[in-house]
């Protein structure tokens, strides 16, 4: 049973973290970023070629935090960029047949700004059909409504970006997702928790759980990829005057994410801390917030 | 029409070199590469130039009517025929179905000029768009006439993408979001977004596609013969 699932549905508060697979076979790195997330973590996000970019399979990789992380469970993600339907759909029997029980769908960056951007960006399904075959998996048919031999019982989440304009727009696929089977959403890196309040009390009658992102904004360096080549996201001038101004930025970073968990432990039902590296950050920021 | 664009000079003279052509028949096409300023008869006059300036010999060009009209290929091939002759190679500027509607109209090495793009709306004059991607399976019913599958860059069926920002596309991000603009202009109209559109039936554009208007008789012929007929 997924332990991530059992908690939202008692409301308890939920602390996910993420990963990225190594680039090659070499996982020890992985490992110890496994390993100190699980101290506070209840759940890791294993991402799936993040950023367009090649690395190990999620898949394997979330099968390694399955077995290393003491309890914390891994949240195996599925892009709909890199496979057809008939590649998702064996990956999610293969996930659940390896123990997987969290499933994150995403639809994914396109290639063009990955490593490979020669690369053919498949999108076969986007996300919200993506969610609706997971969700017929665990009905025990495939997305033609045949049956399996065996149903699985997949903890579905979709992404929600809160801060998206037009948010009617953001809302209606969020419908949408839910509709297609998504239970909860993780949300991209928040910077208004208005805007997140917004997004809660919109989904409030829906029952879909909300597990809002937290980024390190941890260098000016940091802060100008994220506007120059992140899709969907601004860095706020509150946010960037602040880490500019700091004598440490990374101390900063840590401090503005602390006040940020804080703020969005009242109105969220947890918070997904993405630390780009730092991962012993994760582990203040959550006792600093007081959640440990 | 078919949006074709020129084609890389090293690539074209590479495929001359390797035959060890020296003297070359230009074909160009009335209909598409005319539009597109890439086959027309200014275009093969410059290809000719270029030709000529490295030192090959033109035997003489023409521009089909249309190049990839199997029919008025073959009639426009056998009045050059003497041209024809006398070339070691010919080189097409046009679209890939013109190449090989030229290739099996003419008994030499037959090399494209061109690379042939998309199939694209003319914006205005020298400014083309692509905006169908002909996939069999038309959403524009549901989409208000705008076609997610060619103009979001993921292709994506259901609504934005999580990089969609400010009404925005993630991907090419001078551009506004196709489902932005799916969404006004039903709102303008006074309808809804269908719920959720199925995911698309790859089926209904198996490769190659082949169709005979004719009568059965005709499609019974061609069957016959080994040609395609039907969908």
């Amino acid at each position: 049973m997924s332990r991530l699932r059992d908690m939202l549905d008692a409301g308890e508060f939920v602390i996910t973290g993420e990963i990225a697979p190594p680039h090659g076979t070499d996982y020890s790195a992985m490992l110890t970023s496994v390993r100190t997330l699980s101290e506070v973590c209840h759940a890791i996000n294993v991402t799936d070629n993040q950023g367009a970019t090649l690395h190990l399979s999620s898949l394997a990789a979330s099968r390694v935090v399955l077995d290393n992380g003491n309890g914390c469970e891994p949240i195996f993600q599925q892009t709909c960029r890199d496979r057809n339907r008939l590649a998702l759909q064996s990956d999610l029997l293969a996930a659940w047949t390896l123990g997987l029980e969290n499933v994150l769908v995403v639809t994914g960056d396109d290639p063009r700004g990955g490593d490979h951007p020669q690369a053919k960006g498949v999108f076969d399904l986007d996300s919200t059909l993506l969610i609706d075959a997971t969700r017929n998996m665990n009905e025990g048919k495939d997305m033609n409504g045949a049956p399996l031999s065996g149903a699985t019982d997949f903890f579905i989440g979709g992404a929600l970006f809160p801060e998206a304009e037009p948010w009617e727009i953001a809302l209606e696929r969020a419908h949408q997702k839910i509709n297609a089977g998504a239970t909860f959403f993780q949300t991209q890196a928040i910077t208004d928790t208005e805007k997140f309040a917004r997004a809660a009390e919109a989904l409030k009658p829906t029952g879909a759980k909300l597990i809002a992102g937290v980024l390190l904004f941890k260098s000016p360096r940091v802060i100008n990829f994220i506007n120059e080549k992140l899709a969907g996201l601004m860095v706020p001038d509150w946010i960037t005057d602040r880490i500019t101004s700091a004598a440490s930025p990374l101390e900063e970073s840590i401090k503005i994410a602390t006040e940020q968990v804080r703020e969005l432990s009242q109105i969220a039902d947890g918070v997904h801390i993405m630390p780009l590296g730092s991962d012993d950050a994760v582990v203040r920021i959550i006792n600093d917030a007081g959640l440990a | 029409m078919i949006i074709t664009k020129p084609r890389d000079w090293a690539r074209i003279k590479g495929n001359l070199e390797e035959l060890g052509a020296k003297r070359v028949f230009l074909m160009g096409c009335g209909e598409c590469a005319t539009v597109a300023h890439t086959g027309g008869h200014a275009e093969l006059m410059v290809a000719k130039s270029v030709l000529e300036g490295a030192g090959y010999e033109v035997t003489g060009l023409v521009v089909g009517a249309v190049a990839c009209h199997s029919g008025g290929t073959r009639l426009e091939m056998r009045k050059h025929q003497h041209e024809i002759d006398a070339a070691d190679a010919v080189v097409v500027l046009a679209c890939g179905a013109g190449v090989q509607t030229a290739a099996d109209a003419i008994a030499k090495p037959v090399f494209p000029g061109l690379e042939s793009a998309f199939l694209g709306n003319v914006i205005r004059n020298g400014v083309f768009e692509e905006r169908c991607m002909m996939c069999g399976d038309c959403v524009l019913d549901k989409t208000a006439g705008i076609c997610p599958v060619t103009t979001c860059p993921k292709g994506l069926l259901n609504g934005p993408c999580g990089g969609m920002w400010d009404g925005m596309c993630e991907v090419m991000t001078d551009r506004p979001c196709t489902h932005v603009k799916i969404k006004q202009r039903l709102a303008e109209q006074g309808r809804c977004r269908v719920a959720r559109i199925e995911p698309k039936d790859h089926s209904a554009k198996l490769k190659p596609g082949a169709v005979s208007m004719r009568p059965a008789r005709d499609a019974k012929k061609a069957a016959a013969s080994g040609e395609g007929s039907g969908s």
